[in-house]
């Protein structure tokens, strides 16, 4: 342990704090805890993450000191925040494209989890506090969209808390709750501000409770191997890798400011610039992209409530995948079949963002044309979502239970500094 | 011997009987601390008193309909033609989704007669709450919702597509042949 000799108080105060309230002790064992050598790039999506939420959560509560929850008043409010407002032009796009930038993060922040076998024994817990995260963060993104109460925030609102009309008995009373009247109307827009402003802070207490999980049983990596030698096999978080997060965060963050000041409203939807109208649907609603593949699935299924179990199910799966997947080994890199179907699975999901962004009659690819109206057939986003949504369940239920049981794994360094020394003879 | 090990327990079921109310008050003092913070996003009381409006049908021409705003939600108010009644009611019931003849979809008036031109029906689609393309869209000549393509016929039954029910009728009531009370 010479390479991790722990706190230890120098000056006579912080002697005295230590004993009193062990603050420093507690970022020192923070930030000099050891870390597996062999983190890649795709590790550096937590501290991604992090610096998003708390760039969300400033720009948040400055919107919010001008901002103004009233239906006849909030879309106002927003032009004026970008026309009027010192810097809101600044300040209201990196709010929004923020959003999408950390739903970009989290995505592949997710899919590393997976890949790699993170949510594997020993870190369950870790990987589901990860989850409940993921679930208040886009409750917190949808109650934000709906907050400049344009036509896309109106019906994307309407359409959402419509969904929960679906459960039988007590549909309809759960709606008119949702929405303190009989449409989404102001006492709608006022809770939403309310509960918008305040999940955020929720999110940041179980962020540390996820931080707190990882520390238990330590980083994974991308061999799945456990550290077996501390000495060896780690390094402490800081320097190494407080500086290779940080230099990925300016690599992140030039993509995020690239959006912010020249493309701000290329993840928007030109709909949300008319003021809502609750007596005018749009005739193309679409949610933000980073619900799309959800909502491919809802209209996947030519059934009510069957749509909405299918779509809230999609995640609701996630939370047993530490029990789903039963293969021994955690990377994927030793797990050619896995490999194989994962690779699969991203692409499914993006295919249903596609089909998500689509109408359900749209064609993928025409066969032919109709004999009778001239109008062309083939294959449509309908069932091309729904090949998906199949396959997308088929990957957690099916396909990851029984590869643990079948699959033959290549095999794995003996340890992480085997697995990053190349003169190492089995890595020659 | 057994005297003495339970006499320094001193009747342990006058013990658990305290226990057990205490907790039984904690969590009815609970329960009646959480309902009124759960009730307040119930509809409040000037909410739910914007409840009944009067709409004048008579300028409402033949295939024309009127949207007008109850309680927040849009009413379709349509003048229909003898074309869209007839093909209301030669359809088969007992093959909808919702069976519900044509006249179902209607109140009769002051004099107990049915008025077959005027539909009045809740605008909002019963699958997720959008509102529907009217003027004889789709393809049975009613409704059209754009968000996920249920179709209506012309008395305003889902015919095909996602939603599970015909468009909701709102209570209303004929004050005269053209003048109606919704609410």
């Amino acid at each position: 342990m010479s390479s991790y000799p722990g706190y230890d108080p120098k000056s006579g105060f912080e002697k005295w704090l230590d004993a009193r309230l062990p603050i420093i002790r507690l970022g020192y064992d923070t930030f000099i805890f050891p870390t597996p050598r062999n983190l890649n790039y795709w590790w550096t999506f937590g501290a991604i993450l992090a610096v998003i939420l708390m760039s969300q959560i400033i720009t948040g509560i400055i919107l919010a000191m001008h901002y103004v929850p009233h239906v006849d008043l909030a879309f106002d409010s927003i032009q004026h925040i970008k026309r009027d407002v010192n810097f809101g032009w600044m300040l209201q796009p990196m709010h929004a494209v923020g959003a999408s930038m950390m739903f970009l993060a989290v995505y592949i922040h997710m899919f590393r989890g997976i890949y790699y076998g993170s949510h594997k024994s020993p870190r369950e817990v870790l990987w589901i506090v990860g989850v409940v995260i993921y679930l208040l963060m886009m409750a917190t993104g949808f109650m934000g969209y709906v907050l400049p109460w344009g036509q896309m925030s109106f019906w994307g609102a309407t359409v959402i808390t419509n969904l929960f009309g679906a459960f039988p008995l007590v549909g309809e009373s759960l709606t008119n709750w949702l929405w303190g009247g009989f449409a989404v109307d102001d006492p709608t827009l006022n809770r939403f501000f309310s509960l918008h402003f305040v999940l955020p802070f929720a999110i940041l207490g179980l962020v540390m409770l996820h931080v707190w999980a990882l520390h238990v049983p330590g980083n994974n990596n991308p061999t799945g191997v456990s550290v077996k030698n501390v000495d060896k096999d780690t390094l402490p978080f800081h320097p190494y890798y407080t500086i290779k997060d940080a230099f990925a965060i300016v690599v992140f963050l030039m993509v995020f400011v690239a959006f912010v000041f020249f493309i701000p409203d290329a993840l928007n939807h030109p709909d949300n610039y008319i003021r809502a109208n609750p007596l005018v649907t749009p005739p193309h609603i679409v949610p933000e992209w980073y619900y799309l593949p959800f909502y491919a699935m809802l209209r996947a299924v030519p059934n009510k409530l069957g749509g909405v179990i299918t779509m809230f199910g999609a995640i609701a799966v996630l939370f047993v995948l530490p029990w789903l997947d039963t293969s021994k080994v955690r990377s994927m890199r030793y797990r050619p079949l896995a490999k194989l179907f994962f690779i699969i699975f991203v692409l499914a999901c993006i295919g249903l963002g596609w089909a998500g962004a689509k109408s359900p009659t749209d064609l993928v690819f025409a066969t032919g044309t109709d004999a009778a109206t001239g109008a062309p057939v083939g294959f449509s986003f309908l069932w091309f979502a729904r090949i998906l949504t199949l396959y997308y369940y088929a990957f957690f239920v099916v396909i990851l239970p029984v590869l643990g049981l079948v699959e033959k794994p290549k095999d794995r360094p003996e340890s992480i500094q085997k697995s990053v020394l190349k003169s190492a003879p089995e890595e020659a | 011997m057994a005297e003495t090990v339970s006499t320094p327990v001193e009747n342990p079921s006058r013990r658990d009987f305290i226990y057990i109310a205490t907790g039984a008050a904690g969590a009815v003092g609970v329960g009646l601390y959480a309902w009124p913070l759960i009730d307040q996003m119930n509809p409040a009381a000037d909410t739910k008193a914007l409840s009944t409006i009067e709409v004048d049908m008579s300028g409402v021409e033949v295939g024309q309909q009127i949207v007008v705003k109850w309680q927040g939600k849009p009413i379709f108010v349509r003048h229909r033609t003898q074309k869209e009644i007839n093909e209301a009611r030669a359809v088969d019931v007992s093959t909808l989704r919702d069976p519900q003849t044509d006249e179902q979809r209607l109140v009769v008036n002051a004099e107990g007669k049915y008025e077959p031109q005027f539909l009045i029906m809740i605008g909002i689609c019963t699958h997720l709450g959008c509102v529907p393309i009217g003027n004889n869209s789709g393809d049975y000549d009613g409704w059209f919702c754009p968000c996920h393509g249920s179709h209506y016929d012309t008395a305003g039954r889902i015919r095909k597509g996602p939603a599970p029910k015909n468009l909701y009728l709102p209570p209303y009531q004929y004050l005269t042949d053209t003048l109606i009370k919704i609410g």
